[in-house]
């Protein structure tokens, strides 16, 4: 089983080195001659406004939120399904159980309102 | 053959305990955040290497797909804007330092590399539980801990958005841009400064 | 070919007691409290790299290591979830994220 996978490890070191290579190349060949204009921070060719730590709406971490408890049913859902063909109709039932509580929570989020974009 | 994996084994684990150390070290939470990718990146491979295919697979979706997303997002909501160079470890982290390091050299290794682990006898065949079995276990055995699963996460999700969600008329209002260069603007005549490029002073 | 020959038990222990133990100091010595999380997710993850060891090692036709494994994620990401929304909650009301300003109920 170990051989299968040797070949995602060498797409994953032949991925790597792709941008790490030139990267290291271009280190050793560039000239240095920094000066402020060439440091500051591009943003459209637009002088930069503000920091770049801005506040984030508390939306961002809802949504991560219920994306992760989702994620995780999923999880769940997998070798479920894989070994679905042995099961039969108690499988079917308890997880629709597992899914219908989970789905509770979507109710609860949506309406307290927290999947609202406001 | 056995050498190779010997090779890959110490590799990943150097590499995992390395971006740990990382973790635990590094000034910038943001950085932390993403060396702890990292290290579950390399254990996920370690998993590969045990032929836990399943749980390398999940360690993936959901570590590193799901928890750092919200681990960024919220060092995102949280972070001083002007937060750069407070002091990130305790005064006394040494003490932590001591008993971490004596819990690992003192407790740990020792009883476990002298005790006497019932290791399966390498020449014997053996039938790694697949992920069909893991799923029929669920159903099984394990039928009442998995729908507590989804309890747990039920209440994980209402949990969090009760702590988290702020009703729309106490919320703070997020400046627009237009407002935060009518403001920097009104600062900086109040200051009689001339104004800056402000990219010198944001980089840290 | 397999794990099992190339590298014995204790190492991959060792491995995961070193994880552990690196965020145990992370957890105990952070003074930012997302920081202290993510020494306990490398905690969480020392614990499953042992589970998984265990079954791998000692019991390969047993499910209830994997299964384990499974559950400890599922509760890994219970506690990140709630543990964040307390963070952003307390940073609400306190503007500050390190453990040591928190101390309101200290007497």
């Amino acid at each position: 089983m170990l051989a299968h996978y040797a070949f995602i490890g060498v797409f994953f070191i032949a991925a790597a080195s792709f941008p790490i290579l030139p990267l290291i190349g271009a280190y050793f060949l560039r000239p240095s001659r920094p000066t402020e204009v060439k440091l500051d921070t591009y943003e459209c060719g637009l002088e930069a406004i503000g920091d770049i730590w801005v506040q984030f709406k508390v939306q961002y971490y809802l949504y991560a939120l219920a994306f992760v408890v989702f994620d995780i049913e999923v999880v769940f859902l997998y070798p479920w399904a894989v070994a679905f063909n042995q099961l039969g109709l108690f499988a079917l039932v308890e997880m629709a159980i597992f899914l219908f509580i989970l789905i509770g929570g979507l109710v609860y989020a949506w309406r307290k309102g927290a999947l609202e974009w406001v | 053959m056995n050498i190779l994996i010997m090779v890959i084994f110490v590799v990943l684990a150097a590499f995992t305990l390395a971006a740990g150390v990382m973790v635990v070290t590094v000034k910038n939470i943001i950085h932390a955040a993403l060396w702890l990718i990292a290290s579950f990146f390399s254990v996920a491979a370690m998993y590969l290497l045990m032929e836990a295919e399943f749980i390398a697979i999940v360690q993936v979706l959901v570590y590193v797909g799901a928890i750092s997303i919200l681990v960024l997002f919220a060092i995102m909501l949280t972070r001083h804007v002007t937060g750069e160079g407070v002091r990130q470890l305790y005064k006394r982290w040494w003490i932590a330092l001591i008993v971490a390091a004596a819990l690992f050299g003192v407790l740990i290794v020792p009883t476990v590399f002298n005790y006497e682990w019932a290791v399966q006898p390498s020449g014997a065949q053996i039938s790694i539980a697949s992920t069909v079995e893991i799923g029929t276990a669920f159903m099984r055995e394990y039928l009442l801990p998995f729908e507590v699963a989804s309890v747990l996460l039920l209440v994980a999700l209402i949990g969090a958005i009760v702590i988290a969600f702020e009703e729309r008329s106490t919320r703070r209002r997020v400046l627009t841009l237009a407002e935060e260069v009518e403001q920097r603007r009104q600062r900086n005549e109040s200051l009689r400064l001339a104004p800056t490029t402000h990219a010198s002073e944001t980089s840290e | 070919m397999n794990m099992v020959d190339a590298v014995p038990l204790p190492w991959v222990l060792a491995v995961a007691a070193g994880l552990f133990c690196i965020g145990l100091f992370g957890a105990l010595s952070r003074r930012n409290t997302v920081g202290i999380l993510l020494g306990v997710e490398l905690m969480l993850n020392a614990v499953n790299l042992n589970l998984i060891a265990f079954w791998r090692y000692l019991e390969p036709n047993v499910v209830a290591g994997q299964v384990f494994a499974l559950f400890i994620i599922t509760v890994a990401a219970a506690e990140a979830a709630v543990g964040l929304a307390m963070i952003i909650a307390i940073y609400r009301t306190r503007l500050t994220v390190n453990a040591d300003e928190v101390d309101s109920l200290k007497g």
